[in-house]
Formats: C-alpha cells, structure tokens, sequence
C-alpha cells in the first residue's frame, strides 16, 4: 500500500507564544516548532499499516524551509521518502488554496491512502484533508480513531460526539483525517535520523505546481484570550448557599 | 510541573542544526516518557531500572558516537547532547550508558580483534550485553599507575590474580574489560560473566548513585585464553583512552543535571510566597543565585560545544576533556546545592529532584578523574610541570 502523509509544521506546543508587529501572526523569531500532533498520529498510522501489509510512505509536507526538520523527523520515524513544497508566504494561501497546493502536489503520487490530521494544531480550520479529496475526487472520512485495511479497501472508525463511534468500510484510494492520541507514537530511534539523511526530499514550489495563492478569508487580528476568571461569595446560611450555589451551577455554569 | 524544556539564555540553539535538535528531542521525550516516572522509586530503593536496558538499545544510546557493528554513528555533539538529556533524568542512568559506550564498546572498537568486535559490539549496541570497566583497585584510585591486578602468560592462556572496586555495572556485566599488569607493561583483558576464578559482589550503602550498580570484582587464578586480551591496548595509555571518552560525555550529561535544578528552582521561586505576599524570586539575594545558574550553565555548554566540535575534527585532546569535566561538574554540583537552598525545606524532599541529583554529582566529581586530577591536568598542560606526586 503507498501511504501519503499530509503533514504541517507548527510552534511547539509548550511555547511562549508572541504576537508580531503586524499584529496578524505571530512572533516566529524565538519560536520552537514541531510536527502538528494529530498529523503525527496520522504518520504513525500510515507506519503501522506499512509495517502489517508492506509499501511505502511518503511524506507531503508545504512550509518555509524551517519545515524540512519536520520532515526529517517523520524519514527518521521511517517515512521512506519526502516532497517538501517550499513557500516562505505560506500564509498567504487559504485553506482552499493550500489544498490545491497539497493535491497538485499528491496527484503524481496516485497513492492508495493519504492521511492529514484531523485539525491544524495553530489554524484549526479542520478542512484542508476534507478539500483535498474533494479537489483529487477522491472519497474521504473524517476524524478517524483505526484503521483497517481489508480486501480491496479500507475499514474506518470515526469518532461521533458523546461516546458514539461509526464504523465505515471504503474503498481506495480515499483521504483519511486522523484523531490525536489514536496509537502510541514511535521514538525516532538514533538510527533512524543516521538513516533520514540519505532519504530523498524533493523540493517543489507553488509556482512550479502552478498553484497561485488566494485569499477568500483574511486573517485580521490575533490575540492572546483575555482571562475572565470571577469569584463571587454566597452569602446566607449553609443551606441557602447550597441553593444558590445548585442554581448557578444549573442557569449559570450548566454544568448539572 | 510542565515537561523539561532545557535551558537555552543565549540563543545556543543556533549552534546546533536540525539533526542535533533532533535528536536532543527524541531523547528528551524518551527520557519523560520512560525515566522520569521511575526515576525517583529507583533511587529510594536502590534499584537499577534494568527494564530500560533493551529499549535504550533499540533508541541507539549504547556507543551512540561509535560507527559500525550496529552503533547509531552519532557525531560527537549529538552523543553529547544524548548524554545531557539522559542526565537530566539521573546521573546513573547516564553512567550505565557512558561505561556501556565510552569504556567497554569505545575498548572493544579500538583495541579489540575483528573477532572480538564481532562477537560483543553488535549485542553491547542492542542492550542484549552488559559490560563494566575495571581499573580502580582498594588501593589505586586516583593513581591506577601502582595497580596490582596481575596477569601472567601461561601457555595460550593468562592468568588473572586481584581485585577491582568501585566497579559500575559490575554484578550485572555479561563481560568486563579489566585492566591487568603483565612483565610487558599494563594490558587490557575481556573478561565473561561465569568464568571460574572470577567473582562480584556489590557495593551496598550508597548515598549516591543509588540508581545505578557498583560492584567489587575479583580474580583468584581466573584464566582466560589470549583471544580475551585486547590486541591493540599498549599500557596503562589505553585505558587512559577510554577514561578521554567517557570523561567528555560526563563534561555534557552533568549540564542536564545542572538544568534540571536550575529550571525546578526557577519555576519554585516564581510560585512560592513570602514576605508581602510577594514570589521569592522578587528577592535579590535569590535572583543572584538564578542568575549565577544561568550564566554558569551557558558558560558549561559554550564549554561543552567547543569540546564537541573539536572533537569531530579530532583536535581534541585529553587536557580539553579536563577542563570540560572540572568546570561542569563543579558547576553542576553547585548549582543542585543552590537549587536546594531556594526550595527550602522543600528542597531536601524526593518530591524534587534537586538532591537526588546533587548526591550523584558527589560520586561524578569523584569518578573519571576527581576535581583535584584534572585541577593538576591542565596545571601540567599549562606550566609543564606535572605535580601529581
Ligand atoms: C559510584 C562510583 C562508580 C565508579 N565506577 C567506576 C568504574 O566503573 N570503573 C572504575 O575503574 N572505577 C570506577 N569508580 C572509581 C573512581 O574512578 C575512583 O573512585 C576515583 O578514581 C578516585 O579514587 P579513590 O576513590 O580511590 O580516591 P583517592 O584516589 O583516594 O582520592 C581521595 C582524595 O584524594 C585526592 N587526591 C588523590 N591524589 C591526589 C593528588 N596527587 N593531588 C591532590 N589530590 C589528590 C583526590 O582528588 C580525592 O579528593 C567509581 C567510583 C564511584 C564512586
């Protein structure tokens, strides 16, 4: 089975996160940057399968050069092979934009299976794999927990809201988004970063895939949340707090 | 509290490239994810998490910096930056990996017959073999010069007679590389786990390194056949090869040390209260101390860096190493002693790592040299008088 892998590079979880100048992104100059979680459940997804039923996997990742250590990673992780589409002014492409510039650069591959991640870890739209099928008129499916490979195609599980899960057979090739936190995520071992550096990372740009940037959506302002932690005091006796206390918690908070 | 971040003032990143990064990360999580749950049970009880042993084989750790026969073929910065990150999970975890590399495979590569090397590294590398090193005797530490272990040739064969102590791994090596006297000067034998004549036994009552074994090794008429003697090892000079090894990734792994009470006492200072309501850290005297830690831990990996650069260009000789052990070891331990100052009385508990490591910094400004044999290390180098007796 050839597997590709959709994923994006973006600011390590854990950082001290700063708004640029502009106001419109943000400060990048003392950032540390990371595989987008759940495209890195997506990439451990397509491992396992190529582990059980053999092929390869390649990597599609399209970011400013930086983006090449997230690729390496993966290829140490044991992608076979990698296509870095580089372009500096990546926020400049929308979703719909970027997706075109993903499947431009997927189609040659004419993959049995390509994997994204669910959602993008600092945009969040959630729509670049689902447009990405559209665009390759392909089937796809999303937030998915398995996968299955069975027959001719493939046997999903996606997650519903409440506990609820639907279990979907489809055929290939299909587009997959993948859940966070649905396998355990392999180490890259010493040995497979030694490895990574002879995997080829062929590099194309948006020009090359003919691809032009456009922007249905503007981003217009990012902030930080404003805390709006309050503490209120009930007054009265014991048994008139617990009242009042339910009330809130009922009208208020919603919880019960 | 959050996962370890590491401790970067002066934009240090910026001398490393993506590989390097990389693998400091990779270790780093290995490190959260595998050491730090048990790290602190380990140490009480102490008990050597052995169950680590076969999945830090398949990370790459054992003789990370060594090319071929199954080694991952790091370059000296990132076996560097591995130790620095297995160090800041404890400094035991980090001698088990350094004898493992530096003083038993290091040897093997070096010293050893093709045969040799093909019948211990590949399993050292996978964890599937534990070795030790023995050099230090009951009375030869600081001067294994005067050692008296003894082999004598007979036929095909050598003969091994007396004791080494102080031996990390020892009890659980399935071969040692012992150190030996001959009528030809100091040689270097291998010798396996169950070969008659040859006894351990561990050392118990530790305060430091609990976490990791030390044994006594001893030989009473243990032969062994000349294929166990390392062809290439020449004299005491051999084994003072290995000790080059083991002593720079030392030089790198007690900075992890150094950053984990650095960041613990950092974060603690900023929470805790008193006087006014207002954080500890607001105080002067706790600000100098954090900014002594800082400044002191970005000098060690300057330090550090240089050592490992040269290192790959092969410019980097055994007083460097000195000085890269003396400076970051004091530094280290004196940063867990100031850490521990800041926490408090908190600062005495398991519950922080502080004096766990501190312990285990006693035993590395020991090990590999104490402070006072590399002070008289670079003395030499720099008056070429040498003042050791
Ligand atoms: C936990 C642990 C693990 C170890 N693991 C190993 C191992 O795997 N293999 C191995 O071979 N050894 C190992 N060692 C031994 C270690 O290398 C020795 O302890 C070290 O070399 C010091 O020797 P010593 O303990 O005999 O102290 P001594 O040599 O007796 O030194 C005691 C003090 O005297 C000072 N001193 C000695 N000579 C001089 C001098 N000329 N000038 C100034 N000061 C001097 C020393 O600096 C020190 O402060 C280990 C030790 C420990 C504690």
């Amino acid at each position: 089975m050839k597997i590709l892998v959709a994923l994006k590079q973006v600011p390590a979880r854990d950082s001290l996160l700063r708004i640029d100048a502009s106001g419109r992104w943000l400060d990048e100059s003392d950032l540390s940057f990371e595989i987008n979680e759940p495209d890195a459940y997506a990439l451990e997804a397509a491992l396992q399968l190529k582990e059980q039923h053999g092929g390869e996997v390649v990597v599609l990742s399209a970011g400013p050069e930086r983006a090449v250590s997230a690729i390496r990673e993966a290829l140490a992780k044991g992608a076979d092979r990698a296509i870095h589409v580089e372009q500096e002014n990546l926020g400049e492409f929308d979703t719909l934009s970027l997706a075109k510039l993903l499947a431009a650069a997927a189609s040659s591959e004419k993959a049995d299976l390509i994997l994204t991640g669910l959602q993008s870890d600092d945009l969040g739209s959630g729509q670049t794999g689902v447009i990405m099928a559209e665009l390759l008129g392909l089937p796809h499916a999303t937030i998915i927990m398995a996968v299955e490979a069975s027959g001719q195609g493939v046997r999903v599980k996606r997650e519903l809201e409440a506990g609820w899960f639907q279990h979907v057979s489809m055929p290939l090739p299909a587009v997959l988004t993948i859940q966070s936190g649905i396998n355990k995520l392999r180490y890259a071992t010493l040995m497979g970063i030694k490895k990574a550096k002879t995997k080829e990372v062929r590099k194309l740009t948006a020009a090359e895939l003919g691809v032009q940037p456009e922007s249905s959506v503007s981003l217009l302002r990012i902030y930080q949340p404003k805390r709006v932690k309050q503490t209120q005091m009930l007054a009265g006796a014991p048994a008139e707090q617990a009242a009042q206390l339910v009330e809130k918690l009922k009208f208020e908070a919603r919880v019960i | 509290m959050p996962s370890f971040r590491g401790v970067d003032y002066l934009h240090i990143d910026s001398l490393l490239n993506d590989d390097e990064k990389l693998v400091r990360q990779t270790t780093r999580q290995f490190v959260e994810d595998r050491v730090v749950p048990v790290i602190k049970d380990c140490y009480n009880q102490g008990r050597f998490p052995a169950e680590l042993i076969p999945e830090m084989g398949e990370m790459g750790f054992f003789g990370a910096n060594l090319d071929g026969y199954g080694c991952a073929g790091m370059s000296n910065v990132e076996y560097g930056l591995i130790m620095q990150e297995l160090e800041r999970g404890d400094s035991g975890l980090r001698s088990l990996v350094s004898v493992q590399g530096a003083l038993v495979m290091y040897p093997i590569l070096t010293y050893g017959s093709e045969e040799q090397r093909k019948r211990y590294l590949p399993k050292l590398a996978k964890g599937e073999m534990i070795g030790c090193f023995g050099l230090t005797e009951p009375g030869y530490g600081s001067n294994p010069a005067g050692m008296t272990t003894t082999a004598t040739r007979d036929g095909d064969s050598w003969v091994l007679n007396g004791e080494k102590t102080w031996i990390t791994n020892g009890t659980v090596a399935d071969v040692a590389v012992v150190w030996a006297r001959t009528p030809e000067g100091v040689r270097g034998f291998l010798v396996e786990k169950g070969t008659p004549g040859y006894k351990t036994s561990d050392i118990h009552g530790k305060l430091s390194m609990r976490a990791s074994v030390t044994s006594s090794l001893s030989f009473s008429d243990c032969r062994i056949s000349e294929c166990h003697r390392l062809p290439e090892a020449q004299g005491l000079k051999s084994a003072l090869g290995c000790l080059s090894q083991a002593r720079f990734g030392i030089g790198w792994g007690v900075l992890g040390a150094a950053m984990d009470c650095f960041e613990t006492a950092r974060q603690y200072t900023m929470v805790r209260k008193q006087f006014d309501d207002r954080p500890i850290a607001s105080h002067q005297l706790v600000q100098e101390k954090l900014a002594w830690m800082v400044t002191e831990i970005t000098k060690g990996q300057l330090l550090a860096i240089q050592c490992g650069r040269l290192k790959d260009a092969r410019k980097l000789d055994f007083a460097h190493i000195s000085m890269l052990k003396r400076n970051n070891v004091a530094m280290a331990l004196e940063c867990a002693r100031l850490s521990r100052d800041l926490l408090g009385g908190n600062g005495i508990i398991d519950d922080y790592p502080i004096m766990r490591h501190m312990c285990n910094l006693e035993t590395v400004k020991t090990y590999e040299g104490t402070d006072h044999i590399h002070t008289l290390v670079i003395g030499e180098r720099v008056t070429g008088i040498p003042a050791y007796k």
